[in-house]
């Protein structure tokens, strides 16, 4: 199944709601054509495409919902579908928390989630800007191991009560990790965009090779509370669970970073300092994203953090309406406001302190104060009067995005970058950070 | 759009915390369709119509993999069957070596023309890919096996018990959660069944039959007038089982400060035991840093094992295939020459099994072909083997694969997986209630909680469920905040007790997460309770 066209996906969804007999009926389609290829040792190892896409259908007789999906778009499969979800919902227990779908919504312009040019990707161009980044390698005499990805998707909505919203988008990943043949260095690039122009692999590549043969013979400081510069790559990780956890239900019900005694949350309260402010706009465009949730909710410009002051949590329709509150769908995308310094202007400014490339293998370690486990991964130095005087080993650290935002020194000139956990791009600022907890020293480089 | 997105669209919501961590794999269907399996002889057809049109395309090497995938997702939260989820996934994925380089693609078009188009579009991926290659693909020599199959020795298909009885489990469960005082649950039953098909250019037509069941549950407990809250999940482990490992046993429970389950597992009293003990942690004493003897139980042993042990010893790390994602090893091939690497302490001897009946990860064959093995990792405290695949035994001199190939679906190129690797149970008579007699100060750790280790596996911390203090060889009462941080090597040379035979239990990941795209797996881990001296232990409490 190709990526439809809205005129298509309309047409399709259409014929599918036809077939309905439920009190309600909305489908989804979400399709996908994708292809990769990955490196390691300095050679290709794997890669592969992948094309798929799902229609689903969700029945509703009264409170009870049946959803059945499949992928096979003639007549009778479509009609199949409709009657599975049909014969569920009958089946299903009723859902006091069921929501009648929506209506329809107004959905503001289009943003540009989608570029011509990535969507034309092929094997061909994977091979060429792959050889280029194993050149680069090779004449550094480093070992590379990366992984360049692309795909156009498309998805779309209707319902019986009149709702309808289609969005496409494009993405093109590339990071890739350069190790010193002897093993004692080693250093990491990672970008992600919409629009494969603005990807410049090679330029990618001779960061993390500057980071690995610069990373050589790092000494053991004592763990600690350090000045840390994050960039942005090191921040998201931290932030994007933050993030993760402003979600309303879980702050009234008591178990979430934000509640607080008394069955209260801390939603207008100022947590962090007042240089932070964290809002997501589908329209920016460095960070394009969709202006419809997987719901058909609208997404709109939304300040969640507002100069460290709490301003929004996001809402399920169910508990919005419990609570009598605006049903604000979670961002698809976060932004958070920074200055204008470069990396190398905070480096500057730091009397000492430590550069962080890339924090890994995050875990929660407590939910109410959002304290979060993980360590720095390729590339990590000690900067002492405004310079980068050598690397250091790698330190595990566990802290709290809460406490770290309390203790922000300065933040840079945001830039866009993506998660090496989730997979999920942000624009955000390389950022000082005083007193990060840094608990042990770790060997692994 | 994001999975995520997808997941909430679709109506397939789950917990946020387990949302990361299921895949989605293939279609829902409704839950009255007969667990019905695909003709074998047809399958073989259609395998027969990739391996011909690969090899007249160019192919040196080819292998198909014919899956059809079952999932069942029961999700419920306090009084509320929150979703049942079925799908269903059912395609062909094809590997070939041409010019030296793999090539792979896959399709759910199942007739015979799309099929061999996709053998074609493998055969052009390797050679455009073989540009890229410095050194050609070597396998490893495979027998082909003809036609033979294998099945999962299970008791009780567990797609074959309605659903409703596994919700209402689910909805007692709850039940004894909230009368026990918790404040909320979420409880979840994942049922799998993997219908595999494997047929090469070597001779093989394999065909298996695999079951998977993880019941689990969350209980949280709120403290309204600080603001405070707790939670204890449940003490389950995913099995390589049908149903009948929710079906109780007596002779299962191993009894102490809290019950403990082998091979079945009794969800009900989990949970009243679960209730009862996250309103003891809410007034638990949060833990004084330090130094202490951890005895920790198979319950969260085997996250230890899973991260320390199972990840540095897969020989695809060790080479730098995962370098830029899941990371390489320290456990670098110079150690395993020298032949005396001192791993661990020498009590420590560590098995890698895709035998081990009622694991996750057995099964007859893996998903290149190769009959599955037990062999040695960790003898006496030195490491003496990886886990390995086809295309990479040479290096280490082996003349076989070991049987570690596998991929989460027909839509995903294999590549090497854990074997379940498991610490072998102490030779002498030893019970944990023994164990903890000789300890002066320490920690009892069971349940597994938060994990983190570094991309060379040295460095790591773990949380568990439930912490008891141990005081002159006695449990004296339930701690909090407590993590414990250390070194792979200086953690398993630590290792100064493992309790015998009658202890051993398994555990296990039901979603291990590796490569570029990620994929899942699923991986046991077997120990008795065993005993580490002198580990760094850390409080984890903050104010915000």
């Amino acid at each position: 199944m190709p990526i439809l066209t809205q005129t298509e996906a309309q047409a399709l969804l259409k014929k599918v709601l036809a077939y309905s007999k439920a009190d309600q009926c909305e489908v989804n389609i979400y399709g996908k054509d994708a292809g990769n290829l990955r490196y390691a040792r300095n050679a290709v190892s794997t890669s592969g495409g992948n094309s798929s896409s799902t229609l689903a259908v969700s029945s509703a007789f009264g409170n009870k919902l049946g959803v059945a999906t499949i992928n096979e778009y003639d007549d009778a499969s479509l009609e199949k579908v409709v009657r599975r979800s049909e014969e569920l919902a009958r089946l299903a227990p009723e859902n006091p928390e069921f929501m009648p779908f929506l209506g329809p919504q107004e959905y503001a312009a289009t943003s540009p989630t989608f570029n011509k040019d990535t969507a034309a990707i092929d094997p061909k161009y994977r091979a060429d800007e792959v050889a280029k980044s194993l050149s680069i390698s090779k004449e550094n005499k480093l070992v590379a191991a990366g992984f360049l990805e692309n795909h156009v998707a498309y998805s779309a909505i209707m319902n019986t009560n009149g709702l309808f919203g289609y969005n496409t988008s494009t993405n093109v990943s590339f990071n890739v990790t350069l190790r010193t043949e002897d093993g004692t260095g080693s250093g990491y690039s990672t970008k992600a965009y919409n629009d494969v122009s603005k990807l410049d692999i090679s330029a990618a590549t001779r960061i993390a090779a500057q980071k690995a043969s610069g990373s050589k013979g790092a000494r053991a400081i004592e763990p600690g509370k350090y000045t840390v510069i994050l960039e942005p790559a090191a921040a998201l990780v931290l932030l994007e669970n933050m993030i993760g956890s402003m979600d309303a239900r879980s702050a009234d019900e008591g178990r979430s970073f934000l509640s607080s005694p008394g069955g209260k949350t801390k939603l207008g309260e100022k947590l962090m300092d007042e240089r932070v402010t964290i809002y997501s706009d589908p329209w920016n465009p460095e960070l394009p994203t969709s202006r419809l949730n997987g719901d058909g909710r609208p997404h709109e410009k939304v300040t969640w953090i507002d100069k460290g002051v709490m301003k929004n949590v996001y809402y399920s329709r169910f508990w919005a309406k419990k609570n009598n509150a605006k049903a604000l769908p979670g961002p698809d995308g976060f932004i958070m406001a920074g200055g204008d310094a470069t990396l190398e202007e905070l480096i500057k400014s730091t009397e000492k302190g430590i550069l962080v490339t890339r924090l890994w293998y995050i875990r929660e370690v407590d939910p109410q104060t959002l304290l979060y486990t993980g360590l720095t991964r390729d590339g990590t130095f000690y900067i002492e009067n405004g310079e980068i005087k050598f690397p250091v080993k790698n330190f595990r650290f566990n802290e709290s995005p809460i406490i770290m935002l309390n203790n922000v020194e300065a933040l840079g000139r945001p830039e866009r970058t993506v998660s090496g956990e989730s997979q999920q791009s942000a624009l955000i600022p390389p950022m000082k950070i005083r007193d990060f907890t840094f608990t042990s020293l770790s060997d692994a480089i | 759009m994001k999975r995520r997105d997808f997941l909430q669209m679709a109506g397939m919501g789950l917990g946020a915390g387990l949302l990361a961590q299921v895949p989605l794999i293939g279609n829902a269907i409704p839950i009255e369709t007969p667990w019905y399996t695909i003709d074998v002889t047809k399958k073989k057809e259609l395998a027969d119509a990739a391996l011909n049109a690969a090899r007249s395309k160019g192919a040196t090497y080819t292998d198909v993999r014919i899956g059809r995938y079952l999932n069942q997702f029961i999700i419920t939260r306090e009084d509320k069957v929150e979703n049942i989820v079925n799908t269903e996934s059912y395609g062909i994925g094809i590997r070939v070596i041409a010019g030296g380089s793999w090539g792979f693609a896959s399709t759910d078009k199942m007739d015979k023309d799309s099929i061999a188009k996709t053998a074609a579009l493998a055969v052009a991926i390797a050679k455009e890919n073989a540009r890229l290659l410095t050194t050609p693909v070597e396998l490893a020599p495979q027998k082909g096996y003809g036609e033979v199959s294998w099945k999962a020795p299970i008791e009780r298909n567990a797609f074959d018990v309605p659903v409703k009885e596994k919700a209402d489990l689910l909805l007692s469960v709850n039940d004894a959660a909230l009368k026990g005082g918790a404040n909320y649950i979420g409880s979840y039953m994942f049922l799998v069944n993997e219908q595999k098909y494997f047929a090469s250019s070597d001779g093989s037509y394999i065909d298996q039959d695999i079951h998977r069941i993880w019941p689990t549950f969350q209980i949280t407990k709120i403290d309204a007038a600080t603001g405070k809250f707790e939670t204890r999940n449940a003490l389950s482990a995913p099995r390589g089982m049908g149903y009948e490992y929710l079906m109780p046993r007596e002779s299962d429970k191993i009894k102490g400060v809290t019950t403990l389950y082998r091979n079945r597992y009794d969800m009900l009293e989990d949970a009243r035991q679960g209730a009862a003990q996250v309103g003891e942690k809410m007034k638990a004493k949060s833990v004084e840093p330090g130094k202490y003897d951890l005895i920790l139980d198979p319950s969260h042993l085997w996250l230890t094992i899973h991260e320390s042990v199972g990840h540095p010893t897969e020989l695809d790390r060790v080479l730098g295939y995962e370098a830029n994602f899941a990371g390489t090893s320290f456990l670098t091939l110079d150690k395993w020459q020298s032949k005396n690497f001192n791993f661990g302490s020498p009590l420590v001897n560590i098995v890698a099994d895709k035998t081990q009946p009622g694991s996750l990860g057995a099964v007859g064959y893996d998903d290149e072909g190769v009959g599955t093995q037990k062999w040695d990792l960790i003898k006496n405290g030195v490491l003496v083997n990886y886990q390995t695949i086809r295309d990479q035994a040479h290096i280490i001199g082996l003349n076989h694969s070991q049987g570690c190939c596998y991929a989460q679906g027909w839509g995903d190129v294999q590549f090497q997986r854990m074997p379940n690797v498991s610490l072998q149970p102490g030779a002498g008579k030893l019970s944990p209630a023994e164990m903890i007699k000789n300890v002066e100060k320490g920690i009892f750790i069971a349940g597994d909680g938060s994990f983190s280790i570094d991309q060379q596996r040295y460095n790591f911390q773990f949380g568990g469920q439930l912490y008891y203090e141990i005081k002159n060889g006695q449990i004296v009462g339930m701690l909090k905040d407590v993590a414990y941080q250390s070194n792979t090597q200086e953690f398993w040379n630590s290792c100064k007790a493992i309790a015998d035979e009658s202890d051993y239990r398994l555990g296990g990941s039901f979603f291990d997460g590796k490569g570029q795209p990620s994929q899942s797996s699923a991986v046991s881990h077997g120990s008795s309770t065993a005993r580490f001296n002198g580990v760094n232990v850390i409080n984890t409490a903050r104010k915000i």
